[in-house]
């Protein structure tokens, strides 16, 4: 069969231009940001101002009173149509508006409803809340056993079934505490010549879609409609339905493009308030947050590392103890699956027979944390990669010769006891070292006396979030035309390109004929999330199933009508001799989920914790002006293993986005928090990366890799770029001056400080 | 100001006459409405309120041929003037050489700020028709893409003004 005779058919791994491009710079692609409904309200949150609290009292009169407000909602609302009004993925802890007390500022209490937004907006400055403060915890330290506890009890959601046994906990901030195991630590450092230990700190930032945070709520007879700005339909179906009592097929989620994610828009956010106010409202109502609210919503985890590693006489690696606090902020969200699916990387890509890990999720006042692309990673490769780069130069080793002799290679164990199968770590190393010419590279030097010249490199590795699963159909039409349904929201980084290449390949048509049905959970079949760089590999095999399950049908079809082995027939050949005209349809449905078994509880091992492994690494080139501090970057070179590429040009503007977004975590983004209250909620205050800091240079390779058991030799991508760039920032600017940071964002002050502080203890003053 | 009375006597109703995209249009229009919102309710979307600022430019609309973030800008001072929105920069259906090369150099992800980088872009290559690298940055520093696809961007830049159908008459015709 062959429907485009044309085609040399070769989808996979051409660089097809993103399908909804002319949508896009037409400005005419739907965001829920544009979606209006007739009869639609506007919801302003009234939010909390104290970050921890009992409420005394309300009084949301003079709001109700104010012409055309509608209707105004406090937690006692919420709770005559959900008597259990807490949600969340991990941990039922997150009520819809607060019930009894509140956790952190900014925590919504009370929701005004208006056709006019600025209606809305003006009547929620005449609410006024009472409350008696309660002591408040901010530090993940000093939150493993402040006075402080922030939730009377846990509650684990059931959803894993290794945080069931936290159920009813009572006095503690900690949401979970995950230990690895492996070898014999205490005989490692009993052997190692020279112990190296150190504190890494990184601190609270936001993913800032340029979209803020959006979902329209449409309440119908017996069922709910919700177009949300989701990565996560299933899951907002699945959780409203349990929030509702109903059955899941009452409840439909539609997610059309997404103006950015980057882990923001996961599991459920605004999706509860704005089902109950709906419902309770009896109209459609649209949840729209200005950007400064957004930073009261879902944050990055700020994050303390202390790391000690014992090291023999010829500079391997003998034995190595992670202790990581994760700041998770007033409720769980995903932070105690970041705590162990991440948690159990935190030696980094180093082959060590002797690991203990500690990785401990809090909960504090501050707005809560979750996913922000790298799950985690990135805190973790800031720490080990630092760490691994002062170990180098005190033994007087180079950096990447010292990463040679400790790296993991092909098969290694590592610290699960999982092989590190199709993960270059080698390969992406070497290629680092290459581009910066590091061995044989002439150093620059800066004619300006002013200036120093510095370099720097890290690497650092990810497993896929697991298990998930994944369901795709590909729906063939009588003239041959071929239409996918999945779940997998495309938020910018080109899965409707990518799974659309996929389909086209193995059913012989051009990627760009492919059509692609978004996420509409009445249509399209459960899938886990769009996070983690899982969609590639999980979503893409679902689709690579459906694709061959239609393919399979088409066959059979085309063999009952007659035609023989070798005839070239085109499916609309076979619907028209089937049933006589054009009609009817072929549908091929995929169902993916990895091999997985669970860690040992006791110990954290398992041989198969991953399907896959991703692995990056960043090198640096600066100069720092040692009159102010501030530095910039001359060139970034970014390196990756994500297997056989689907289509490397995406690919590649997904490195240079990740690493450019790491850049930003890394030089100055930070959420500043004054008693629980962010100061600088607004892009006025809070500097996002613009095209000014885009380094001189900025360079993106892909090592030649084959992911075996991926889709076409792929595997995920989106996050892999972020890992290293913060440590190699860091180590450039030891090369340059002589400074090692240990703290997150390495602001020009930073430099400055540190810089002074190593003269004055030169000179002894 | 704590403004309790908005809806009767502080919110100023007027109708202002403009012109949309070449056609004109009238509207009424309060007096706190921003030109975003005054586009929504002409059903165009392409400029979109982020920040709310005027810092990230994604609500960059052209006024009177100079490129104003929507959100900062007062429906009612549009009253005569002449709007151009990324919605009216293809004609019939086909993408103009900006957008075009947008998508040629695959210079967006997720697209939520592409329109206010293809409006500035406009702007940009009506003053300066063939920019520099620096001075691409430069004038494009106040456009916030998350994605962070700025290279491909500079890049797109580059290719449009290459493209550029007739740089003389329009530059000309700005001049």
């Amino acid at each position: 069969m062959n429907i485009r005779p044309e085609l040399t058919n070769h989808q996979i791994g051409r660089s097809v231009p993103r399908l909804e491009g002319p949508e896009k710079v037409s400005g005419r692609a739907s965001y829920v940001h544009n979606l209006k409904l007739p009869g639609m309200l506007y919801a302003k949150i009234f939010r909390s101002t104290v970050a921890h609290g009992r409420i005394l009292s309300i009084d949301v009169s003079a709001a109700r009173m104010m012409e055309g407000v509608e209707h105004v909602f406090t937690g006692e609302d919420v709770k005559t149509i959900v008597p259990n009004p807490y949600f969340g993925p991990a941990f039922h802890d997150q009520p819809v508006l607060a019930i009894d007390k509140v956790h952190f500022v900014g925590e919504p209490v009370a929701v005004v409803l208006a056709r006019d937004p600025y209606v809305a907006a003006e009547a929620a400055q005449l609410i006024t809340a009472e409350y008696e403060e309660l002591p408040a915890v901010f530090d993940e330290v000093e939150a493993m056993h402040s006075k402080a506890v922030v939730h009377e009890e846990l509650k684990p959601a059931g959803t894993f079934p290794d945080l069931k046994h936290l159920a009813g906990r009572k006095d503690t901030n900690i949401a979970l505490d995950y230990h690895l195991r492996r070898g014999d630590p205490v005989a490692g450092f009993a052997q190692a010549v020279h112990v190296f230990e150190h504190e890494f700190r990184t601190q609270q930032v936001m993913h800032v879609p340029l979209e803020p945070m959006v979902t329209l709520a449409e309440p119908h007879h017996n069922t709910i409609i919700i177009h949300t700005a989701s990565q996560s339909p299933s899951f907002v179906r699945i959780e409203i339905a349990r929030l509702l009592g109903w059955p899941e097929n009452r409840v439909q989620v539609k997610v059309p493009h997404l103006g950015g994610g980057f882990g923001a828009k996961l599991y459920i956010k605004l999706e509860a308030l704005a089902a109950c106010a709906a419902l309770l409202a009896g109209a459609p109502v649209k949840v729209m947050l200005p950007m400064e609210e957004q930073f009261y919503t879902i944050t990055k985890h700020a994050s303390t590392f202390r790391i000690k590693s014992g090291v023999d006489h010829e500079g391997r690696l003998l034995a190595r103890h992670c202790e990581v606090y994760w700041n998770g902020g007033a409720f769980a969200d995903i932070g105690p699956r970041v705590t162990q699916k991440s948690g159990f990387t935190a030696p980094g890509p180093y082959d060590i027979d002797n690991v203990s890990i500690d990785s401990y999720a809090l909960y504090t006042n501050r707005p809560p944390a979750g996913a922000l692309r790298g799950f985690g990673i990135p805190q973790l490769v800031w720490a080990y990669e630092s760490h691994t780069d002062i170990i180098a130069h005190e033994l007087g080793i180079d950096p990447i010769e010292f990463r040679r002799r400790n790296i993991l290679r092909d098969d290694r164990p590592q610290a699960t006891g999982t092989p590190m199968t199709d993960a270059a770590v080698d390969a992406v190393l070497e290629k680092i070292a290459e581009c910066m010419q590091w061995e044989s590279g002439s150093r620059r030097k800066s004619d300006d006396p002013t200036k120093r010249f510095g370099r720097g490199m890290a690497i650092g590795f990810k497993a896929s979030i697991s298990p998930t699963t994944s369901v795709a159909v590909v729906n063939v039409a009588a003239d041959g035309s071929v239409v996918l349904q999945l779940s997998t929201v495309d938020m910018g980084q080109g899965s409707d390109t990518a799974m659309a290449q996929i389909v086209a390949e193995i059913l012989e048509v051009a990627a760009e004929d492919v059509r692609i049905v978004h996420p509409d959970t009445d249509v399209t079949p459960y899938d886990m999330a769009t996070l983690g760089s899982r969609s590639t590999f999980h979503m893409g095999h679902a689709v690579r199933l459906a694709a061959e399950d239609a393919k399979r049908k088409l066959e059979e079809l085309a063999h009952a009508m007659g035609f023989t082995d070798h005839a070239v027939w085109q499916p609309r050949d076979l619907f028209r001799r089937k049933y006589g005209m054009q009609a009817g349809n072929v549908i091929g449905v995929g169902t993916f989920i990895p091999e997985y078994r669970s860690p040992d509880p006791e110990n954290g091992q398992s041989d198969k914790v991953t399907p896959f492994w991703m692995i990056g690494g960043t090198g640096v080139e600066l100069e720092v002006d040692v009159e102010t501090g501030h530095f910039r970057i001359l060139r970034m070179i970014n390196v990756a293993d994500l297997g056989t590429p689907l289509n490397p040009r995406i690919v590649e503007t997904q490195l240079s986005g990740a690493s450019m977004m790491q850049l930003g975590f890394t030089m100055f983004e930070e959420m500043r928090l004054d008693a629980g209250q962010v100061t600088n909620a607004s892009l006025a205050d809070y500097k996002i990366p613009g095209i000014q800091d885009v380094p001189d240079a900025i360079e993106n390779e892909i090592v030649a890799a084959h992911q075996s058991n991926g889709p076409f030799g792929a595997k995920g991508v989106g996050e892999t770029a972020t890992f290293g760039v913060s440590p190699a920032i860091a180590n450039a600017l030891f090369d340059a001056v002589g400074v090692r940071l240990t703290q997150l964002p390495l602001t020009p002050e930073a430099v400055f400080m540190a810089m002074r502080a190593k003269e004055g203890a030169a000179s002894g003053v | 100001m704590v403004c309790n009375d908005m809806n009767d006597k502080a919110a100023v109703v007027r109708r202002i006459r403009f012109r949309l995209n070449g056609r004109q249009r009238e509207a009424q229009v309060a007096s706190h409405e921003n030109l975003v919102d005054l586009l929504v309710r002409l059903d165009l979307f392409g400029a979109r309120e982020s920040c709310g600022q005027g810092l990230c430019g994604c609500c960059t609309v052209l006024v009177d041929d100079i490129a104003v973030s929507g959100c900062l800008t007062l429906a009612q001072l549009v009253d005569g003037c002449e709007v151009h929105t990324v919605e009216g920069l293809a004609e019939k259906g086909k993408l103009d050489f900006v957008q075009q090369a947008f998508i040629d150099e695959g210079a967006f992800q997720c697209g939520f700020c592409t329109p206010g980088f293809v409006m500035m872009t406009h702007e940009l290559l009506k003053r300066i028709p063939e920019p520099s690298e620096p001075e691409i940055r430069e004038y494009l520093s106040g456009n916030l893409c998350r994605c962070a696809a700025y290279p491909e961007i500079i890049r797109a830049v580059q290719t449009a003004a290459r493209n550029r159908p007739d740089p003389a008459g329009v530059a000309g015709e700005h001049a």
